[in-house]
């Protein structure tokens, strides 16, 4: 049998589905040792949750159906194994964790029991399963465990969630962990420390860890061999740093040039009069401060960033400068005019000029209405803009504006694809011909190569209309290719800001070099070094 | 600009409606009957109301299937020798105008209301929730007994006493789910446009409460139609000789050993009706969501 832990050999899954066959995975080939990182790389659909899903058996047949291949593990092939052999593999011996710990954690269930649960349906005894939970938890750093293992999912971080979804999969020390997107829904700190508790914990049992990932600073910080598909098949395979320096696809060097962080840091813009100016702007709900004291300014044709951690404020911002939320107190100035006191008549007026783009363009389009109908809704709330016979070749022009087709119109949100649906919420801002854009994670949702083609969209729109953005984000890279200043927020304050070179080059707050020393960098050699200084860092804090 | 040319209009609503009928069996059927029972409740009366009427007591309980009667026979006769078919067939018009009637007013008060409720003050919310708490607090079918004690029964009082009674269902249905839609991000995109309050409620938060409140309408239907058939019975509702479909079933409780076919065929009727509402319901439900909307497309005429 084979010498590996794991070994998948011409794998192919396809799913049938309404539409015809999809050849979900062609082909795919990998193998995973002991003790050893192996990366998963693609972005979405390209079939890497797929492959891993058919080794946990997680595939729903049908509508898939596993065609050719054969997974070995402990020389058995997992494929064609009954399932009691699958239940005694699943769980004890390969072991998964989730993208997002919230939905896979039962909410009405106490956590020490959910992990309790793990051990005992594989036969270990209450008392036992107890105690070794609780080791468990205290190992994967929660605090109090003592106490908290008898908290309900809800009452704890992202961050703490996705470590007791650790705890779970370690339990029964298995032999492989297949981490799916494991970090993805984190904090950049909060990742930094999921990803060295993952090797710390690799370390201790010498498992295989098989990381399902599109972000290729998760590679270059954790993952000693990288696989990489697209579409169903593997394209690139070979050591994390031979595959960075060294990709012969051209999609891999794609992927690789569409990472963010790498390009010029814009120059400040020459001192104009401000088009947004916010002094003191607060927002207190009821004892809770989730913005205190906020105070800075916008110039036309300039993109301010907003970056912080969840929790930092940055979207009760964006909220409050649109009136979706009422501010406590201070004032936020455009043109002269103050958005938060104005009458409801005057900020109707203030609409057309400040628009936002929100995080997620599967939930900020509504799924019933086609997309002429959401473009043109812009015309109908403001009928002044365009006489109705106009409306239907502009709502074509703003669509070709955006990157997509005229035709596109009398289709429905549900049939595009993630990127597109972005343009779509651009498009939809842009119909009101607005100043100033206010982006809340535009970009966050998107894979990296759209999040490029996004960003480009944006910056090309800026330089058409001379619009405004504040740009929200916690994706540091990608700030520093695209902002002309950024504003650094923590716990609903501002802690720094000034020119994006400022920042980036020679940031003043502890905090600030904190969030950059997390961010991770595609290149393997360079997140070698930063892993130093942060290493340095947490041990000076 | 040319782009007006290229892109194609789409096809006429009517002609995609009703492929999309014809692509579901189920429906399709539920809809042609539910046209044969509507062309009854118009035209029933005009048309056999004397048969309907007329007794024959030498053909008390007359059994069903016998072919050599006229076809109002077919279907037996009841215990005074009244062709069943017929009645049945008259019967639609009160039947139809109670619990249509009733469905109808509950469901577009209810929602209304339901609406307002989820999406203003926490004052005026307050004050339609309580309201809706007292009508639910209080049995239904003893305020329908005070009301039409004190007015005369007659179709209009049957239809507001049971929309009233029924209004809470949907009250709080459409509350509940206004109150999780209005958080959606795309009424946040809305009212960043600066979409007023009646645009949001009608354009964004009706269109996605609407299939739900309809499917519990159409079960609701069946339970109008066996309230107003107790209210009959207690006498308080339509009254003889107006025949209601739940009016036959209750009379032809007391021959239920010998003579079954009295409270069969009205329970047939009424079954099969509120089968092909719900049919019909769960067809629209789907054609009405762009989402699920490709199932009733043939894979021809969609781009897809």
């Amino acid at each position: 049998m084979s010498k590996h832990l794991l070994e998948v050999r011409d794998l192919s899954v396809d799913f049938h589905t309404a539409q015809g066959t999809v050849h979900a995975v062609r082909n795919v080939s990998f193998h995973l040792d002991r003790g050893e990182t192996l990366a998963i790389l693609g972005e979405s659909g390209s079939g890497k949750s797929v492959s891993a899903s058919a080794i946990m058996d997680l595939i729903d047949v049908p509508p898939g159906e596993i065609t050719s291949g054969e997974v070995h593990f402990d020389g058995l092939d997992l494929l064609r194994a009954s399932h009691e052999e699958r239940r005694l593999i699943n769980g004890n011996r390969i072991a998964m964790i989730f993208q997002d710990p919230l939905s896979h954690l039962n909410p009405v269930y106490r956590v020490g029991w959910q992990i309790e649960e793990m051990m005992t349906a594989h036969g270990m005894a209450q008392k036992e399963a107890r105690a070794r939970t609780l080791e468990l938890l205290q190992r994967v750093g929660i605090p109090e465990a003592e106490t908290k293992i008898d908290a309900y999912p809800h009452q704890f971080s992202g961050g703490q969630r996705q470590r007791i979804m650790i705890a779970m999969a370690l339990a029964l020390k298995p032999d492989i962990l297949i981490a799916d997107e494991p970090t993805t829904a984190l904090d950049v700190t909060v990742q930094a420390q999921i990803l060295a508790l993952l090797e710390e914990l690799q370390e201790e049992t010498g498992m295989g860890l098989l990381l399902i990932t599109h972000d290729l600073g998760v590679v270059a910080e954790v993952a000693d061999r990288v696989v990489v598909m697209n579409a169903g098949e593997i394209v690139e395979t070979g050591t994390a740093a031979q595959v960075y320096s060294n990709a012969t696809h051209p999609y891999t060097k794609k992927l690789i040039a569409a990472v963010p962080g790498a390009g010029d840091m814009a120059a400040p813009l020459e001192a104009t009069k401000p088009i947004l100016e916010v002094n003191g702007l607060a927002k207190h709900f009821g004892e809770f401060v989730a913005l205190e004291g906020a105070s800075f300014t916008v110039l036309p044709g300039e993109t301010v960033a907003i970056v912080g951690e969840s929790g930092s404020g940055k979207s009760t911002l964006a909220k409050t400068l649109l009136r979706l939320e009422e501010a406590t107190a201070g004032e936020a100035l455009y043109k002269g005019r103050d958005l938060v006191t104005i009458s409801p008549r005057e900020l109707f007026d203030l609409r057309r000029d400040v628009q936002m783009i929100f995080q997620d363009p599967t939930q900020s389009l509504n799924p019933r209405m086609s997309v002429y109908d959401i473009i043109a809704e812009a015309f109908i709330i403001h009928p002044e803009i365009l006489p109705k016979a106009k409306r239907r070749d502009r709502v074509a022009e703003l669509l070709t504006h955006v990157g997509l087709e005229a035709a596109h119109m009398q289709r429905y949100p549900h049939q595009f694809s993630g990127g597109q649906r972005q343009r779509i919420a651009i498009a939809r801002a842009l119909a009101l011909e607005p100043k100033l854009i206010i982006c809340d994670e535009a970009v966050s949702a998107l894979d990296v190569s759209i999040q490029a083609q996004v960003i480009q969209l944006l910056a090309g729109l800026q330089s058409d209309f001379g619009l405004s953005y504040m740009f929200i984000a916690h994706d540091l890279p990608l700030v520093r290719d695209f902002a002309h200043r950024v504003v650094v927020m923590q716990s609903g304050r501002i802690v720094e800001q000034g020119p994006v070179a400022q920042i980036f080059d020679a940031p003043q707050q502890d905090y600030t070099r904190k969030l950059i020393a997390a961010s991770l960098s595609p290149d393997p050699e360079i997140q070698a070094e930063r892993r130093l200084a942060r290493d340095q860092l947490t041990g000076a804090v | 600009m040319s782009e007006a040319d290229i892109i194609p209009d789409a096809p006429h609503p009517l002609r995609t409606t009703f492929r999309m009928l014809w692509r579901d069996k189920f429906a399709f059927s539920a809809a042609i009957f539910l046209c044969f029972i509507i062309f009854c409740a118009i035209f029933g009366p005009m048309l056999l109301e004397d048969v309907a009427t007329k007794q024959n007591l030498r053909g008390r309980n007359a059994p069903p299937f016998d072919f050599s009667r006229p076809w109002y026979f077919w279907l037996g006769g009841d215990a005074l020798g009244r062709p069943l078919l017929a009645r049945i067939m008259v019967a639609a018009q009160n039947t139809m105008m109670v619990a249509a009637g009733a469905v109808f007013f509950s469901l577009a008060i209810g929602t209304t209301l339901g609406l307002i409720a989820g999406y203003t003050s926490k004052l005026g919310s307050q004050v339609i929730m309580r309201l809706a708490d007292v009508i639910m607090s209080f049995p239904s079918l003893l305020l329908a007994v005070i009301v039409l004690y004190v007015l005369p029964p007659s179709v209009f009082n049957l239809v507001i006493v049971l929309a009233i009674t029924r209004i809470p269902i949907y009250l709080r249905t459409s509350r509940a789910e206004v109150l999780e839609i209005r958080e959606r991000m795309f009424v946040q995109a809305a009212q960043v446009m600066g979409a007023s309050s009646k645009r949001i409620i009608f354009r964004h938060i009706l269109p996605v409460v609407f299939p739900t409140l309809v499917t519990i309408a159409t079960l609701d239907f069946a339970l109008v139609v066996l309230v107003e058939s107790s209210l009959s019975f207690l006498g308080i509702g339509i009254q003889p000789p107006e025949i209601t479909w739940g009016l036959m079933v209750s009379q032809g409780r007391a021959y239920l050993t010998t003579a079954w076919w009295l409270s069969f065929w009205p329970g047939l009727a009424i079954i099969l009706t509120t089968l092909s509402l719900n049919l019909l319901a769960n067809w629209m439900r789907t054609a009405l969501d762009p989402v699920q909307r490709w199932r009733l497309e043939s894979r021809k005429t969609s781009d897809e």
